[in-house]
């Protein structure tokens, strides 16, 4: 298959990925601004800081009304993070890969960008909201399944899954990273109970709030939470799980080409080093320290797929 | 001394009440141009019998309806063209229509023999061109008409491409003024466009309205992507292995008929490759893969000679392959179609084509040609300034409907301007009669009203001969009375049918 075609589709699925992403942080937002109203302003910083969209913000609006930031977020063509901005990539480069999509798949995508961009036309009312994120997130969903349902097994797939994966890995670790003063205020705090709210807010970024009860009961703690979304290896949405896979997928490739890929060897080691960390280590070195630098590892994985597979010239 | 019953008329009287009258707008009276549905009022031709049947007992509001649901499926399957200049309007869908243009497999017969016989000629004129020039030497065309020609490429002269085949797509505009009237408008021997909306345009009246293919029989056009495999792989480069390797080469995703491209591309099985996915490699052309580079054997191109190779031919181009008409002319790869192929579909010298037709065959041209005056000539050029009001002008090469004066339907202004144009540079246009092209049916608010129509058959030749998709694409003149189809100027589509014999 084309170098360029490879690319394409890897970064269709991680515009695929971010765009659900930045849903579900509006979403966990607007759960808290509607239930707390003074720590309004610090929840939407913070979701502007995820993004990588705070400068930018900035730049343009003096306050963090809510509505204001929730538009900037899903409206915003000005906004290279925004879901209009990102939809459109998406389906930009499943244009450029239409030949390595089903019908199936590229009807799926199509229709989504109709969908959203049609919905977000005109600005959203706090009673649409909900609508809007739904969408928004099933549409997504909608193209993972019509991807597992009808793409043939082969290199094609493992690219889209590439995508998919490394943008994952890097939401998540962009929550971890603005919350991680929630998480660990100071070290004495390590172990008390958490302000409910928050935590949720946490969870709710990535979808796991059930899933957390579910395997922790109602055991809130920063240790028990970082190590859910670090290690868990049953959570579909933990740096662990999304690193695993990448090793995996890049070991598909492999088999299939009959030679071992330097990415393959980068993400293995990347995967080494993560599984070698603990909780404890991690807090007492820093939080932060531990996502900046896996962010960054995570970037270099991506770019050395990029060079591997010939995506550019 | 008793009269014979008079069951019959009766009969007739009461099937009058019984059915429902297909009532055809703005049609009162004869009809004035050939009519592809209606012989007479409310009286099909024997192609459209079923489908007027069919038509007579459906609802307009369920149709309307049927309508809006065909606009959503082109959009969600993404069938859109770009449109230059217009920055809101990036992406337009092509109207559809969703009344069929009906063909009787006679019909069809004769159309078929006249367009092999002349994709064969057009071949054999481009082989003589680009080598002994016997057309010329004989007399038949001038040698200026030829020489002068910017779509004469002067690079081609003694290439022999793989198979000797040079135009291996063709479309053949042809229009219709009467029962066995056709008249070939234009030949496209360059990159003929628009073969997914024949495609597409079945596949949408097979979804929506599966019952009237149970009623008729229709020959299929679906399996031409494979034809197109099949077609350019007979001509891969002799030292290419068994299963050759195709690529499309697109200029860009903001190409009008990028949708095309990468349909046609996917239909096929062929990569969908720009330029910058390409180089050259140890004397072949190679694209850029996962694995590394690999080479082509057959580029389907659908970029313009000009911006083909920078090295060859325009430096400036960002779309070619630096080197690629190097690899050609040594045999390493075979580009569909042939560069410069372009000069048999040139204005000026279609009006020479029964002649080219005559030479290289020996047989008079079954396809008929449009009268066609070449104002470089001063008494061509004096008629068409007398007659400017009744004639079509066009520009000798343009394409797509661009810069053409349509007599009739101009201004005084406009007739003014244009006659400036024609005095200042004659030798750029051509002139034809304005000829009263056929319509078809269409259906709008008030039910079924005509619209002017051509018809563009695709044609494929290999070095296994000719074939041709049976129908093609019927283009319509969306708007009353107009006579331009094409896309770029607001023109539609219907699905093109042939009958089973």
């Amino acid at each position: 298959m084309l170098g360029k075609t490879a690319g394409g589709l890897f970064w269709m699925f991680r515009y695929l990925e971010r765009s659900k992403n930045i849903a579900r942080l509006v979403d966990a937002g607007f759960r808290i601004a509607l239930t707390q109203s003074d720590s309004e302003n610090s929840e939407w910083t913070s979701i502007l800081a995820t993004t990588g969209a705070l400068e930018t913000y900035e730049s343009v609006h003096k306050d963090f009304e809510g509505m204001t930031v929730i538009d900037f977020l899903l409206r915003d063509s000005n906004n290279p993070s925004s879901v209009i901005s990102v939809m459109r990539s998406a389906r930009n480069n499943a244009r450029l890969s239409r030949t390595a999509l089903t019908r199936d798949v590229w009807e799926a995508v199509n229709e989504s960008w109709m969908m959203i961009s049609d919905r977000l036309k005109n600005p959203i009312t706090y009673k649409d909201l909900p609508d809007v994120l739904g969408l928004i997130r099933r549409q997504s969903a909608q193209v993972q399944g019509t991807l597992h349902g009808t793409m043939l097994r082969n290199d094609i797939f493992n690219f889209a899954r590439l995508g998919t994966f490394v943008e994952r890995a890097d939401n998540t670790a962009r929550i971890l990273d603005v919350k991680y003063y929630i998480l660990l205020p100071s070290v004495q705090d390590v172990g008390s109970p958490l302000d409910n709210q928050q935590w949720e807010m946490i969870l709710r970024s990535v979808s796991a709030e059930q899933s957390y009860r579910w395997h922790h009961r109602d055991e809130i703690t920063a240790k028990g939470i970082a190590h859910f979304m670090i290690w868990d290896p049953c959570l579909p949405q933990s740096l662990a799980f999304s690193v695993s896979e990448l090793v995996s997928i890049l070991g598909n490739l492999d088999s299939g080409y009959d030679k071992v890929s330097p990415s393959s060897n980068i993400a293995s080691k990347f995967l080494q080093d993560l599984n070698s960390k603990t909780v404890d280590t991690i807090f007492e070195s820093g939080l932060h320290e531990f996502i900046s630098k896996f962010l960054e590892r995570n970037n270099e994985l991506a770019a050395s797929i990029e060079r591997d597979f010939r995506f550019t010239a | 001394m008793c009269n014979p019953p008079q069951r019959p008329e009766l009969s007739l009287f009461i099937l009058q009440f019984l059915k429902k009258l297909v009532h055809y707008d703005g049609v009162d009276g004869p009809l004035k141009f050939y009519d592809e549905m209606f012989a007479g009022e409310d009286v099909p031709h024997e192609a459209y019998a079923a489908y007027h049947g069919w038509y007579a007992s459906q609802d307009p509001k369920a149709l309307r309806k049927k309508m809006r649901e065909a606009e959503a499926v082109f959009r969600r399957t993404g069938i859109t063209f770009n449109v230059y200049g217009k920055k809101d309007a990036e992406e337009r869908l092509i109207p559809f229509d969703i009344v069929p243009r009906i063909i009787a497999a006679d019909e069809w017969a004769v159309l078929t023999k006249g367009i092999e016989q002349r994709v064969k000629a057009i071949n054999a004129f481009l082989h003589d061109i680009y080598h002994d020039q016997e057309i010329i030497k004989a007399g038949i065309i001038p040698a200026h008409l030829v020489a002068n020609n910017e779509a004469f490429l002067q690079e081609m002269i003694g290439i022999k491409p793989p198979g000797g085949v040079y135009t291996h797509i063709v479309g053949v505009d042809l229009v219709r003024t009467g029962r066995d009237e056709f008249f070939v408008l234009e030949d496209n021997a360059r990159t003929p466009s628009g073969v997914s909306y024949m495609l597409e345009n079945r596949e949408t009246m097979l979804q929506m309205f599966p019952e009237l293919f149970a009623a008729n029989k229709v020959q299929r056009v679906s399996n031409y992507p494979q034809n197109l495999r099949r077609s350019l792989s007979s001509c891969a480069p002799q030292q290419c292995s068994a299963k050759p390797t195709i690529a499309v080469l697109t200029p860009g995703v903001h190409n009008s008929a990028y949708f095309e491209h990468a349909f046609l591309a996917d239909q096929m099985g062929a990569e969908l490759v720009e330029g910058h996915d390409l180089k050259i490699e140890k004397g072949r052309v190679c694209m850029r893969t996962t694995r590394g580079y690999e080479p082509i054997d057959v580029l389907y191109r659908r970029v313009d000679d000009e911006y083909l190779d920078p090295l060859n031919f325009n430096p400036q181009s960002m779309l070619g392959v630096p080197g690629i008409f190097d690899i050609y002319r040594a045999g390493g790869i075979t580009i569909a179609n042939a560069p410069g192929a372009g000069i048999a579909d040139d204005k000026a010298i279609y009006s020479y084509m029964p002649d080219i037709v005559k030479f290289y065959t020996g047989e008079a041209a079954l396809l008929k040609n449009v009268e066609t005056w070449r104002c470089s000539d001063a008494d061509s050029l004096a008629y068409t300034l007398d007659h400017l009001d009744e004639l079509v002008v066009k520009e000798v090469h343009g394409s797509g409907g661009y810069g053409m004066l349509i007599g009739p339907a101009a201004s005084k202004k406009e007739l003014a301007d244009f006659r400036a144009k024609l005095i200042a540079d004659p030798s750029k246009y051509i002139s034809q009669p304005t000829l009263a092209l056929s319509t078809t049916p269409v259906f709008a608010k008030s039910g079924l009203t005509p619209r002017h129509v051509d018809l563009r058959p695709y044609v494929l030749v290999g070095c296994d001969g000719v074939r041709i998709a049976p129908g093609g694409l019927t283009r319509v003149a969306m708007e009353k009375g107009s006579l331009v189809v094409n896309s770029s100027q607001g023109g539609g589509t219907k699905d093109t049918w042939v009958l089973e014999a």
